[in-house]
């Protein structure tokens, strides 16, 4: 308790520290069998690491980081297709900051820039459509990747070009989505746990009724949840109690900003310009059924996978499997914590990541390489 | 790349594709804000509110109280600057 005075209500996270403390017992939460509590989001995992409430909450608590962050879950083939593109002649290859230091088996999108590849680091997909406006003589391809919150923007960009009749500008899509891993890892017979923390961002995108399967199917409860400290730990508190009375239900934290129907225009954009594939592979967790987007046959001019032969485009499917040692998946699934991978901390780091939980901030990973020692350090 | 950030509409850019100029933590860029702008009312009328904004993109409308919240936690965790500094080498800041 010893960092509570350092939040913005210090009085209200005591309180709902007690509140879960109280819950946990009841629930019979120990130190060797705790109540397992997954943080879907990335920016959650961050913000739990961040403020330390892994540290606060009781040892009959445990937080599971879920695969949400868009970066960590890519798998090495795509990256290898992104890498392959960005140094075709005339290609000019744009994408988020996060998304170019990922490895491929054949290094990133970073490294293809040393190389001499036209790799340019944008802030918006608007911006890439921007750099293809201005240079018409070159090939402007967006690595589009990210979950519903990102892709009503993708999707605008889209719509955009073909309004503008702009014809040198392309999604090279790895869009994916928040229910269909999370099936996955419920129906994962090695699966352990007690309920879910939802996404507040994608959330406001999509709504709260595509999660209500975990309460239904699988009777986990689910808390749509805020990202500063007093809304993760209200939210935790909710599961409990819902954990504590026997009952799975979808609830709303953050209904301040996220209603029960989402953004039905951002999900209308969507829907115009994109379509569940089949399959999608994620890494550390292998092909998902209906888990990744790709565009719609009538944006084909718009597709980069189509006009370049790439990826599913090429009829490849074709996973890269995994560094030697690396325990992503194990991770991602909640069944390893990051100190406990042989190459966390020593082979792979923030600054030369071997797996992808290391890559971003938002991985989990990277979150307890980055924070979990200052605590102790500080006391 | 799940966080929202909170901006101030301060212009409409080009009503046409629906841009406005949005105030991000200090920085002004173009933002699309064809998913919460309300279609019975002139596009004018979104200045000087705040929205969340996601790679360029205004998701949702927030009060000027969560605004506020969320910035400050983004100042917290240490993502302000980093976003900053995305804005920045954007093309359209």
């Amino acid at each position: 308790m010893k960092f509570v005075d350092e939040f913005r209500d210090p009085a209200q996270v005591r309180a709902l520290l007690a509140r879960i403390g109280r819950l946990v017992d009841r629930i019979g939460g120990t130190r060797d069998r705790p109540v397992t509590i997954m943080e879907i989001c990335g920016g959650h995992t961050h913000a739990i690491f961040r403020f330390g409430l892994h540290r606060l909450t009781p040892e009959g608590l445990e937080f599971v980081h879920g695969p949400g962050c868009p970066v960590c879950v890519l798998p090495m083939a795509r990256v290898d297709d992104c890498v392959e593109l960005a140094q075709r002649p005339g290609v000019l290859l744009t994408t988020f900051g996060d998304a170019v230091r990922v490895p491929g088996t054949r290094g990133s999108l970073l490294q293809a820039k040393a190389d001499g590849a036209d790799v340019r680091i944008v802030y918006s997909p608007l911006d890439a459509l921007e750099l293809a406006r201005r240079t018409p003589g070159r090939e402007v391809v967006f690595f589009a990747l990210g979950f519903e919150t990102t892709m009503p923007a993708t999707a605008a960009a889209v719509l955009q070009a073909e309004r503008e009749g702009i014809a040198n500008f392309t999604l090279f899509c790895n869009h994916i989505t928040v229910p269909p891993p999370l099936r996955a890892l419920l129906q994962d017979p090695d699966m352990r746990l007690d309920g879910f923390v939802g996404p507040g961002h994608v959330s406001m995108v999509i709504g709260t009724e595509p999660y209500r399967f975990i309460a239904e199917e699988f009777h986990r409860p689910v808390v749509v949840s805020g990202f500063e400290p007093a809304d993760l730990l209200q939210s935790v508190a909710m599961v409990l109690e819902q954990i504590a009375q026997g009952r799975a239900a979808v609830e709303n934290q953050y209904a301040r900003v996220v209603r029960p129907e989402g953004n039905p225009r951002a999900l209308a954009l969507m829907d115009r310009v994109f379509e569940p594939r089949d399959r999608f592979e994620w890494r550390g967790l292998g092909e998902i059924d209906s888990s990744g987007m790709r565009m719609r046959e009538r944006y084909a001019a718009f597709d980069a996978e189509r006009k370049f032969g790439v990826g599913y485009g090429a009829g490849r499917a074709r996973p890269a499997p995994e560094s030697d040692g690396c325990r992503c998946g194990d991770v991602v699934k909640g069944a390893m914590k990051p100190p406990a991978c042989p190459l966390f901390g020593t082979a792979c780091t923030p600054q030369s990541p071997v797996g992808a939980l290391m890559v971003s901030s938002e991985g989990s990973c990277a979150a307890y390489h980055q924070y979990a020692g200052l605590r102790e350090a500080a006391e | 790349m799940c966080l929202g950030v909170p901006a101030r509409i301060v212009a409409i850019a080009d009503a046409g594709r629906m841009l406005a100029v949005a105030d991000i933590l200090g920085v002004r860029r173009e933002v699309n804000i064809s998913c919460i702008a309300d279609p019975d009312a002139p596009l004018t009328d979104e200045i000087g509110r705040w929205v969340l904004v996601h790679v360029g993109f205004a998701v949702s409308r927030v009060d000027e109280a969560e605004a506020q919240a969320t910035l400050d936690m983004l100042h917290q965790i240490g993502e302000a600057e980093g976003e900053r500094g995305h804005l920045r080498a954007s093309l359209l800041a």
